[in-house]
């Protein structure tokens, strides 16, 4: 290490987000400033049709100009500049505590190609023969995932993962009304799979029975058996490895069981990262599956969105699949496929998000074979280094102790701090933006008490990770040994403590600036009624 | 705000010299002569501690001598004393000092004790819909209205007194049969409930939206349990405040406690006794219906004594429909339900899996033991 | 192919691999694989993928080579509308979804990620003015999935299972929402008026019940035709105990009155046209909007951003929950929040803030003057008729074609480097030939006239 480094003050909490106190955009409103003009036509052709707005009929004109925001470019510039600055994402911080979100480097070199003008001024309802770039991005992609997940058909319709297990749920209705079996009334799914797994097919009118986890933290087999016995099973919808991150070494057990009784086995891929050229779905005898293009393939969040859940299915399947499809032959060239007559319908507008598969497309094709093994190969070394680190820490464990091995993430307590301290994970998750990072506790319901959870996703180096563990364990100690500071927590944020009273009360609640300014004046003072 | 205070003293000084329980002047005075510790005062101390700092409009309303004046005077908290117990004090007086801290306008009863205190209270407020809050001072503990620790029941003081809670729930009060309980068996029953307020956590889950409250999953339960219910069908509906949902669905006056009869959505009979019920039920056309009853996770055992093991014999083991919130099982997690009829051999035909009604079209598969 | 370490796997050296092994003492990655995973589970043989562009420039030529084929509408013409429009894209708001900070954050608290949570909050409340209503989400995936939500919305709101909507909505739309509705809610479609083209408010009569929930407008709907009654349907909607449910389009509210201020319950629509690329469809983003009546608001499904005061005087932010006491039976609908458009809504918060009130308008009068030329224009040509539904249209209208089919002109046109019309003919077959022509505030004069010329053309 560099002299120079060792002279400065390197301690982990010399950290200050970037904290504007940036007014509502609102506040900034001066009336006359303008942020960019409109086309307007010319004289000529003002006198040849009039203002356009008289062609209206009356009843439908707006009589007064929207309340919006007055702005001059420069300060609107600015402004966003500000907000954009009061974020960690992954290009800001080690982001590896949001587990379950794969929070992996996005190269820029795939958001440059996806925003590029052969894609972003495309018309989906242009014809197929002036759409032969991006449909051939798309079919290629397809085929990298035919292979991915060793299945025969692809659909990139879905806006994102809940979305894909929407799309799987509706392609089985479709298929068991065409089969005439409607009575297959119920679906079975896993605690630890993600909530979706249950709430989408119950969406498509399905009833759900979960399965819970036996002591080892696998999901109990025994429990499906009796289910499959009591029940006219669908289909089963399953995350693996699961939020945990264990895997069901069971898995071909459970889909055997399940082809057995006939129902169809979908796959929650949402936890691909550690699985890439080691298993697939086809190993584990799954009908159908999905994958996050936004996770596990590179495309970033953007907030939460926009996103594709990539369904693969069995060529059995391929005729309840969403429809259009994309498809390619010799006469045709690549194109749009309606011709799907018994298609479950349509999840999305439109044919999905191309500038998301571009970028998946992008990021396989720069890694390949080889790569991807290698992706998923290091998730699993820094998972399983992190878990070491982390166990290492007083106060920290792990869920299911008994079953030591985990792929690429873990859901670890801070049940031991919080009988020790009296401070447990929403705390922890209060102080640490104050060390420039943060992380994500577990879906809800808690069953973990005190829940962490960890995806050292392979884009973090060992520094990184050694940094990371050493702000946990910071913190930690903080616990034990300051706890005042905790207790104020963040410092060092954005902004300070915010009152949680405002969020659930609808007298107090406030959804956009005109319900502010109907309940409040000043700062939060109460008009009176 | 007005908070009623109360400390049994005598709670929880069976444990330290192994006895279970301080029910009864004679069990008080063996635990005496055996060197036991009066710990309530303490626990009930390190609950205060937690609970600083409490707004300054809240005053307590309180019992004299050990039963929490002394206490408070030490802490420099005034209050006023609504209650003076004679001598010893003993269930009667905490009975009274409820009532008198009712009539005094009590918004909550913060109270150190045991089961035997808990039930106290329930008996006192009878039905008052009054919140409490109570601090663990006795020997193992079966009704839920207790905090996990007293530190943790001082800061759901503070935030109640804060008016940070949004939400009450029913928790059970348990009813020990200490002598039984002393000679190694546990005979609890539930005696009642009493609300108390709900702690929820602050983190939210961004990413799906979060966990619904006990309430909306009951609601949600009892709305798929009616709306399954056969034309022609007799159901049975048991002890607790899941299943009573049901009987609010169904809009029929329910007993919370006992053991309902409904057919057609008409309400057949009312807290059935055992008698009654033989009389009732029709083998091969009835459904039971129950819950899962105290700490342990039992779905028989817990709940009244009506649902005998010749009961249970003629519903049939595989017409019994368990339903529970997520809340309840997560609570659980990772014991299994336990059945305890008192009859070995039937014990042993409810053993395998049960799924568990958790919400309107969701299932839990539940592991049952015996 | 050299064997090289990756750029974006910076633990990809075997020496910081084997540095990191040791510390948790397994001999190799294998060994913590066959930890976890059986032999008869792991792949036999390596993925079979093409071979990759590793260095950052082939990938590049790769890519770009694939897409250069595509031919785009902004190289071309543009005519087409139905559902997604040619807007101008301001530089600042490529500028700001492309910021970094904004792509690559997610689900961070709202401590962390304060900067979202408060673009998150203009965009809605910006959008509540402009719909003149006090709440809208944080977006869903799409107007489809926004239109399919606010229906349930209202079955759960009303008690109902039944939905109308109007025969005039985008074809595509309506698939989306119908597969979202089954099997739990009944759609009934609502003939038009063969006369203006406007929702057939005897035939909505006929068809309104006591097991409506809601009656759906599309404004201006999919033949580009203001529905001008629709007070009335809301009245007849009202008076039969449904929610009046307005598929609005958001870029035309700068001149056009507000759903809510005639009689709307919900409005739903897509935020695209609000400066966001087209992006062969994945432009997408979806907005439902409410008035603050609690009865409403609690069955929103999807996040909403809220105010709140810090301990310091500074915006604090979160989401707001409304906690369900109790569940009516349509709510298991209700369960699943997940990934959905937020960055698009950034985008749109942009746009709406650098047009402010006076842009709105100009738009909207723009594209209204554009509109009329065109059809003026198209009025000289033989062989087309102009408008032949006589209700009055906005951005979009419709030409028939006397003599030709809607594809052979299109093909047609496309030689010139025109993008025609949406064709009608399939999904309105009792149409004849017609086309859906979009004109937006960049069909320059050029355009009109370059259109018109090779329409008479190709007619002739």
């Amino acid at each position: 290490m560099d002299k120079i480094a060792d002279k400065r003050d390197t301690r982990l909490d010399r950290f200050h987000q970037a904290s504007w106190n940036e007014p509502i955009i609102y506040e900034l409103s001066v009336k006359g400033e303008r942020g960019m003009l409109v086309p307007e036509v010319s004289a000529d052709v003002t006198a040849e049709v009039g203002d356009g707005v008289s062609s209206l009929p009356e009843c439908m004109r707006r009589e007064s100009a929207p309340d919006l925001p007055e702005i001059g470019q420069p300060q609107l510039a600015r402004h966003y500049n500000h907000l954009a600055q009061e974020n960690l994402g992954v290009d800001s911080n080690i982001d590896i505590g949001q587990g379950t979100c794969t929070m992996k480097y996005s190269p820029k070199v795939n958001d440059r190609l996806a925003g590029c003008p052969k894609l972003a001024d495309m018309h989906p309802l242009q014809p197929d023969c002036t759409a032969q770039g991006i449909l051939e991005v798309i079919w290629r992609l397809g085929g990298l995932f035919r292979e991915i997940s060793g299945l025969d058909c692809f659909s990139i319709q879905p806006g994102g993962g809940a979305h894909g297990i929407l799309a799987m749920a509706s392609v089985v209705r479709a298929y068991w009304e065409a089969k005439g079996e409607s009575d297959r009334d119920t679906i079975v799914t896993t605690f630890f799979s993600h909530p979706a797994d249950a709430a989408c097919p119950i969406v498509k009118g399905y009833k759900a029975v979960v399965l819970p986890p036996d002591e080892e933290g696998l999901p109990d087999i025994e429990a499906f058996k009796a289910t499959l016995k009591s029940s006219k099973v669908a289909a089963i919808f399953m995350t693996n490895p699961e939020d945990t991150g264990i895997f069901n070494r069971r898995i071909r057990e459970f889909t055997r069981l399940a082809h057995e009784a006939g129902a169809i086995c979908c796959y929650d891929q949402a936890n691909a990262n550690g699985l890439l050229g080691i298993t697939r779905t086809v190993e584990a005898d799954f009908d159908m599956s999905f994958f996050n293009l936004h996770k596990t393939f590179s495309s970033p969040h953007g907030c939460g969105g926009p996103a594709v859940g990539m369904v693969t299915c069995r060529k059995e399947l391929r005729d309840y699949l969403p429809a259009p499809l994309v498809e390619h032959s010799e006469e045709k060239g690549y194109y749009l496929d309606f011709d799907l007559p018994r298609s479950c319908g349509k999840v999305k507008s439109f044919w999905g998000v191309a500038p998301v598969a571009v970028r998946a497309y992008a990021w396989i094709m720069s890694l390949g074979a080889d790569g991807l093994r290698e992706v998923s190969r290091v998730a699993i070394l820094n998972n399983n280094y992190c878990m070491k680190k982390i166990l290492a820490i007083k106060g920290a464990s792990i869920c299911f102790p008994n079953h030591k091995p985990r792929i690429e993430q873990a859901r670890y307590s801070w049940e031991q701090l919080r009988k020790d301290t009296g401070f447990g994970t929403a705390d922890f998750s209060r102080r640490i933006p104050d060390y420039g990072t943060h992380y994500w506790s577990s879906h809800e319901p808690w069953v973990i008490p005190e829940p962490f959870t960890i995806e050292p996703s392979e884009s973090y180096s060992k520094r990184d990770l050694d940094t990371y563990c050493d702000i946990l364990a910071a913190i930690a100690r903080e616990c034990y040994e300051q706890p005042e500071i905790i207790r104020e927590a963040p410092l060092n944020s954005t902004v300070h403590h915010t009152s949680h009273d405002y969020f659930d009360d609808p007298d107090k609640w406030v959804l956009s600036w005109r319900n502010y300014k109907q309940k409040y004046t000043g700062y939060f003072q109460p008009k009176k009624k | 705000m007005r908070i009623g205070f109360l400390v049994n003293p005598v709670a929880g000084m069976g444990g330290s010299v192994a006895l279970k329980g301080t029910d009864g002047a004679e069990t008080l005075r063996r635990a005496r002569s055996l060197g036991a510790v009066p710990r309530a005062s303490q626990r009930m101390g390190q609950a205060l501690d937690a609970a600083l700092p409490l707004p300054e409009r809240v005053s307590f309303l309180a019992c004299g001598g050990e039963m929490g004046e002394a206490l408070l005077k030490e802490r420099r908290f005034p209050c006023e004393i609504v209650w003076r117990p004679s001598g010893e004090s003993s269930a009667a007086d905490t009975r009274a000092a409820v009532r008198a801290m009712t009539a005094a306008g009590a918004e909550l009863i913060f109270f150190a004790g045991g089961d035997g205190t808990a039930r106290d209270v329930c008996a006192a407020l009878d039905g008052a819909a009054i919140p409490v809050i109570g601090v663990p001072a006795g020997v193992k503990i079966h009704s839920a209205v207790y905090g996990i620790t007293p530190a943790r029941a001082g800061q759901l003081l503070r935030k109640f007194a804060c008016g940070g809670v949004k939400e009450l729930d029913d928790a059970e009060v348990m009813d020990i049969d200490e002598e039984a309980f002393r000679l190694g068996t546990v005979n609890a029953r539930l005696y009642g409930y009493l609300k108390t307020p709900l702690d929820r956590g602050c983190l939210q889950d961004r990413k799906s939206g979060g966990a619904n409250p006990d309430a909306y999953d009951r609601s949600a339960i009892a709305a798929w349990a009616a709306e399954k219910m056969e034309p022609g069908r007799l159901y049975l509906i048991g002890s607790g405040t899941t299943t009573q949902a049901i009987m609010e669905e169904l809009k029929l006056p329910g007993t919370l406690l006992g053991v309902d009869a409904v057919k057609d959505r008409c309400l057949v009979a009312a807290d059935l006794t055992e008698r009654q019920l033989l009389d009732l039920v029709e083998p091969g056309n009835t459904t039971l219906i129950v819950t899962v009853i105290g700490g342990q996770g039992h779905i028989f055992g817990r709940g009244n004594q009506q649902l005998s093991p010749a009961v249970l014999r003629r519903v049939g083991a595989e017409n019994v429909t368990v339903v529970a919130t997520p809340a309840k099982l997560n609570g659980l997690f990772p014991r299994p339900l336990l059945v305890d009829t008192g009859d070995p051999e039937l014990d042993r035909r409810f053993r395998g899996y049960v799924p568990a009604v958790t919400g309107y079209g969701r299932r839990q598969m539940c592991r049952v033991e015996c | 192919m050299s064997k090289r370490n990756y750029p974006y796997i910076p633990n990809s050296d075997p020496a910081i691999q084997a540095e990191m092994l040791k510390f948790i003492g397994a001999e190799s990655i294998d060994e913590l694989i066959g930890q976890n995973i059986p032999q008869e589970l792991l792949m036999k043989e390596p993925l079979k993928l093409p071979q990759p562009y590793t260095a950052e420039c082939d990938l590049v030529r790769h890519v770009s080579g694939i897409l250069n084929k595509d031919k785009t509408a902004g190289e071309m013409t543009c005519f087409l509308g139905a559902g997604c429009y040619n807007r101008y894209v301001p530089a600042l708001v490529d500028e700001v979804i492309n910021r970094s900070e904004f792509l690559s954050a997610y689900a961070g608290e709202p401590y962390e990620d304060h900067g979202r949570f408060q673009a998150c909050f203009e965009y809605e409340s910006m959008m509540a003015e402009l719909l003149d209503c006090d709440v809208v989400n944080v977006p869903n995936y799409d107007g489809s999935q926004a239109a399919g939500t606010a229906l349930r919305m209202a079955t759960r709101v009303t008690k109902r299972d039944e939905v109308l909507i109007p025969a005039t909505m985008n074809p595509d739309t309506a698939r989306a929402v119908k597969t979202y509705l089954h099997p739990d809610v009944k759609v009934t479609t609502v003939a038009y008026d063969r006369t203006t083209g406007r929702l057939d408010l005897n035939d909505l009569k006929t068809k309104l019940s006591d097991k409506t929930a809601a009656v759906m407008a599309m404004n201006p709907n999919f033949f580009g035709i203001v529905e001008e009654e629709a007070q009335q349907i809301a009245d007849l909607a009202h008076a039969a105990g449904a929610l009046f449910v307005v598929y609005a389009e958001p870029s035309t509210l700068g001149v056009m009155k507000p759903p809510f201020q005639y009689g709307a319950d919900l409005a739903c629509g897509d935020i695209q046209s609000l400066g966001i690329h087209m992006n062969y469809g994945g432009g997408v983003g979806g907005y439902m909007a409410a008035k603050d009546r609690p009865e409403i608001v609690r069955e929103y499904p999807s996040r909403l951003f809220g105010l709140a005061p810090t301990s310091h005087g500074e915006w604090g932010f979160g989401d707001v929950m409304w906690e369900r006491t109790s569940f009516a039976v349509r709510d298991r609908a209700k369960e699943f929040v997940g990934t959905h458009a937020a960055l698009w809504s950034i985008g749109a918060a942009v746009y709406l803030a650098s047009l402010g009130p006076k842009g709105m308008q100009e738009l909207g009068k723009t594209i209204l003057q554009r509109s009329l030329l065109l059809r003026r224009r198209l009025n000289a040509v033989k062989g087309l008729n102009v408008c032949p539904l006589s209700g009055a249209p906005f951005q979009e209208f419709i030409v028939r074609f006397e003599n030709k089919t809607v594809a052979e002109v299109n093909a047609a046109l496309l030689k010139k480097g025109i993008l025609g019309g949406f064709d009608l003919s399939r999904d309105f077959p009792e149409l004849g030939q017609c086309a859906l022509l979009c004109v937006t505030e960049r069909t320059s004069g050029d355009d009109v006239d370059a259109m018109a010329a090779a329409l008479a053309e190709i007619l002739a």
